[in-house]
C-alpha cells in the first residue's frame, strides 16, 4: 500500500480511537460536565486557530480580524435556527454562514491584502470592527443585547467531527498545489511572483479559506453556548486566536492543536484563583514567549506518512513531497 | 456655525490625548517595529498615579503631572527591559504577544490590586467657562490642548537638536550601522521608551481631569485608536503622529456630533483603511520601495 494511503488510514484510525476514548470516559464519569464543557471550548478554539494559522503561518499574511468573521458564522446560525430550530436549520446556517463570511473575506481582502506586516494586521483589525459595529446596530442582530435563547444543537461529537473535518481541510490545503503557492509567497513575494504565482489570488484564497473555517467555529460557540453578543467578538476574541497560533508555533498545525489544549486546560486550572486568573495567565504567556520566542512546537509537524517512511527506509523526503 | 466651533473645541482636546499616545506608539514602532500593545495600560497607570498623589499627599495639579509623568517613564523602561529586550532578535509577532501579555498584566493586576470600578478622578483645578461668540471653552480643556502642545514642541526639540535625539534617529534608520560609530541600541530603545511612556503619563492625568473617570481597563480603546491615529499620521514620524491624533479626535466628535455616535468606531476604522489604501505609508510617512 502506498504511504499516503497508509498515513491517512492511521489518521482515520486515530480519529475514530480519540472518539470512541471520550466517549468512553463520559460513560465511566472521568469526563464531568465540567470537563466535557472545557473540551469544547478547546475543540472550538482550535477550528477558528488553525484558520488563522493558515492565514499567518502558511501564506504570511498576518490577519487581527478573525473574530470578526467569527461573528458571521455565528449570527448566521443564531438568525436562521430562531426560525428552522432543528438540525437541518443549523446545517443550513452554517452554509450561509460559511458564504457569507467568505463573501465579506472577498470585499475586506481584495483592497487590504496589498498592505504588508503590522498594517495589514491593522486594517484587518478595522474590518472586524467594522463588521462588530454594523451587527451591534442591526435590528436583526437585537443589537448590543446579542441573542439568546439559541436552540442546543451541537454537542462534543458535532465539535469533534468538524475539528477533524476542518483539519483535515486546511492540513491538504497547506499540502496541496495551491498551499506550495502560498508559502512560496510568504517566503518571498516577488520572486514568487517571478515564477508565475498570482501573489493576490492565492493570498485572497488562504484569507477566504481561514474566513470561511473562522464562521464554522462561530456557528459552533453560537449553538454551543446559545447566548452571543457583539461583545464576544471583540478585538480580545481575535487577540487570543492569535495567541494560541503564536503559542503553538506559526505554521504548525500540530501547534495550534498544542496549544488551545494547554491554554484550554490553563484556564480551567486556574479558574479556582478567581481575579488572580488573569495575572497569572499573562505572566504565563510573557514567560513562554520570553523562553520560548519561536512558540512551544515551532514549525514542527507530526506526520505519520514522515514516520512510516523512516521505518520503511524510503530515502528521506520530507512529509511535502509525493511519494509516487 | 458655533456647532461647528463648539465640535472643533472638543475635537481638538480629545485629539491632544490621542496625539500623546500616538506619539509614544510611532517613536517605538519607528525604533524597533514593535506595536507596543502596552501603551495605553501605561496611560492608565498615569492617571492612577495622578489620582493617588493628588487624593493621598493633596498636591496640585503640575507636579501630579510631573510625576507621574516620571513614573511611567521608569515604568515603560522596567517593561522594555524585562519584557521585550530579551525578545530583541526573535519573530516580531513574538514581541507582540508579549506586549499584548504586558498589556494583560498590567489591566489585570491593577483590577486585582485596586479593584475593577471607575473611581472619579479628582478635580484639582476649578471649572472655568469662557464663552466666544457662543462658543464654550473650559479651562480644562485650554490645558490639555496647551500642555500637549508644550510636550509636542519639547519632543520635537529633543529629537531633532540633543545627542540623544540624533542618536534615536539614527537607531531608527539602520540600528546595525548606528552602532559602529558608537551609539549603544539597547540605550537609545530604554530612552525611547522613556519618552513615550512619560508623555501616555501626561496624556493619562490630563484624561482623568477632562473625563473625570478612570478605571483599569480605561486604556484599552484609546490604545487602539492612538495606534490608529499613528498609522494615519504615518508610523515613524513625530509631526505625523500629531496630525494623526487630532484628525482622529475630530473625526469622532464630528461622527458623534451628526448622531451617528454608534458608529464612531466604525468611522475611524473607515478612515484608517481608506488612507492605507491612498497612501500605504501615513500622511506623513516615507513611502519605501521594495526591491528584488
Amino acid at each position: 500500500m502506498q504511504a499516503k494511503w497508509k498515513a491517512a488510514l492511521i489518521w482515520l484510525v486515530l480519529a475514530v480511537a480519540g472518539f470512541y476514548l471520550i466517549n468512553e470516559l463520559i460513560v465511566v464519569g472521568v469526563i464531568n460536565a465540567f470537563i466535557e464543557n472545557m473540551l469544547v471550548t478547546i475543540g472550538i478554539n482550535i477550528i477558528l486557530a488553525t484558520g488563522l494559522n493558515l492565514i499567518i503561518g502558511f501564506s504570511g499574511q498576518f490577519s487581527l480580524g478573525h473574530a470578526g468573521f467569527m461573528a458571521i458564522g455565528a449570527y448566521a446560525t443564531a438568525i436562521i435556527t430562531q426560525q428552522i430550530s432543528n438540525t437541518l436549520g443549523f446545517y443550513l446556517s452554517l452554509g450561509v454562514g460559511m458564504v457569507i463570511a467568505m463573501l465579506v473575506a472577498v470585499v475586506i481582502g481584495i483592497p487590504t491584502l496589498r498592505l504588508r506586516g503590522d498594517y495589514l494586521a491593522i486594517a484587518t483589525m478595522g474590518a472586524a470592527e467594522i463588521i462588530r459595529v454594523v451587527i451591534n446596530n442591526l435590528k436583526i442582530t437585537n443589537g448590543a443585547a446579542g441573542m439568546y435563547n439559541i436552540p442546543a444543537l451541537a454537542n462534543w461529537p458535532t465539535v469533534y467531527v468538524f475539528v477533524c473535518l476542518t483539519t483535515l481541510m486546511i492540513v491538504n490545503f497547506a499540502r496541496s498545489r495551491a498551499g506550495r503557492a502560498i508559502q512560496a509567497i510568504r517566503e518571498d513575494e516577488i520572486a514568487a511572483e517571478a515564477v508565475g504565482i498570482n501573489p493576490t489570488k492565492w493570498k485572497l484564497a488562504a484569507f477566504v479559506m481561514g474566513a470561511a473555517t473562522a464562521a464554522i467555529g462561530g456557528s459552533l460557540h453560537a449553538v454551543y453556548i446559545q447566548t452571543i453578543a457583539p461583545s464576544d467578538f471583540g478585538i480580545m476574541q481575535s487577540i487570543s486566536l492569535l495567541i494560541i497560533v503564536v503559542l503553538g508555533g506559526v505554521g504548525s498545525i500540530t501547534g495550534t492543536f498544542v496549544a488551545a489544549i494547554v491554554l484550554g486546560v490553563l484556564d480551567t486550572a486556574l479558574q479556582q484563583f478567581g481575579a488572580l486568573r488573569m495575572v497569572i495567565y499573562a505572566l504565563a504567556l510573557i514567560l513562554i514567549m520570553v523562553f520560548k520566542p519561536s512558540g512551544l512546537l515551532g514549525r514542527y509537524e507530526v506526520s505519520i506518512k514522515g514516520l512510516l517512511e523512516r521505518k520503511g527506509g524510503h530515502h528521506g523526503t520530507t512529509d511535502s513531497h509525493e511519494v509516487e | 456655525m458655533q456647532t461647528f466651533f463648539q465640535q472643533v473645541i472638543n475635537g481638538l482636546s480629545l485629539g491632544s490625548i490621542y496625539a500623546l499616545l500616538a506619539l509614544g506608539y510611532t517613536m517605538v514602532y519607528g525604533i524597533i517595529k514593535l506595536i507596543n500593545f502596552a501603551h495605553g495600560d501605561i496611560y492608565m497607570i498615569g492617571a492612577f498615579w495622578g489620582y493617588y498623589v493628588i487624593n493621598q499627599y493633596h498636591v496640585d495639579f503640575g507636579v501630579a503631572l510631573v510625576s507621574a509623568m516620571a513614573v511611567s517613564a521608569i515604568l515603560g523602561m522596567v517593561i522594555e527591559y524585562l519584557a521585550y529586550r530579551p525578545l530583541r532578535h526573535s519573530p516580531r509577532i513574538t514581541a507582540l504577544i508579549t506586549a499584548i501579555g504586558v498589556s494583560y498584566f498590567l489591566e489585570n493586576g491593577m483590577s486585582f490590586l485596586f479593584g475593577a470600578n471607575t473611581r472619579n478622578f479628582p478635580q484639582v483645578i476649578g471649572q472655568a467657562r469662557y464663552t466666544f461668540f457662543g462658543v464654550t471653552i473650559t479651562n480644562i480643556q485650554l490645558l490639555i490642548v496647551a500642555v500637549a502642545l508644550v510636550l509636542m514642541v519639547g519632543l520635537q526639540l529633543i529629537v531633532q537638536h540633543t545627542r540623544m535625539g540624533t542618536a534615536m534617529r539614527a537607531v531608527a534608520v539602520d540600528q546595525e550601522a548606528a552602532e559602529l560609530v558608537g551609539i549603544d541600541p539597547n540605550h537609545i530603545i530604554s530612552f525611547t521608551f522613556g519618552l513615550g511612556s512619560a508623555l501616555a503619563g501626561a496624556a493619562g492625568v490630563l484624561i482623568g481631569l477632562y473625563y473625570n473617570s478612570i478605571d483599569p481597563l480605561m486604556g484599552m480603546v484609546p490604545g487602539i485608536k492612538a495606534f490608529v491615529a499613528a498609522v494615519v499620521g504615518g508610523i515613524g514620524s513625530i509631526p505625523g503622529a500629531a496630525i494623526g491624533g487630532f484628525l482622529i479626535g475630530l473625526l469622532e466628535t464630528f461622527v458623534q456630533a451628526i448622531g451617528l455616535s454608534a458608529y464612531k468606531d466604525a468611522a475611524v476604522y473607515i478612515v484608517l483603511i481608506i488612507i492605507l489604501i491612498v497612501l500605504p505609508a501615513g500622511l506623513l510617512g516615507k513611502n519605501v520601495k521594495e526591491k528584488v
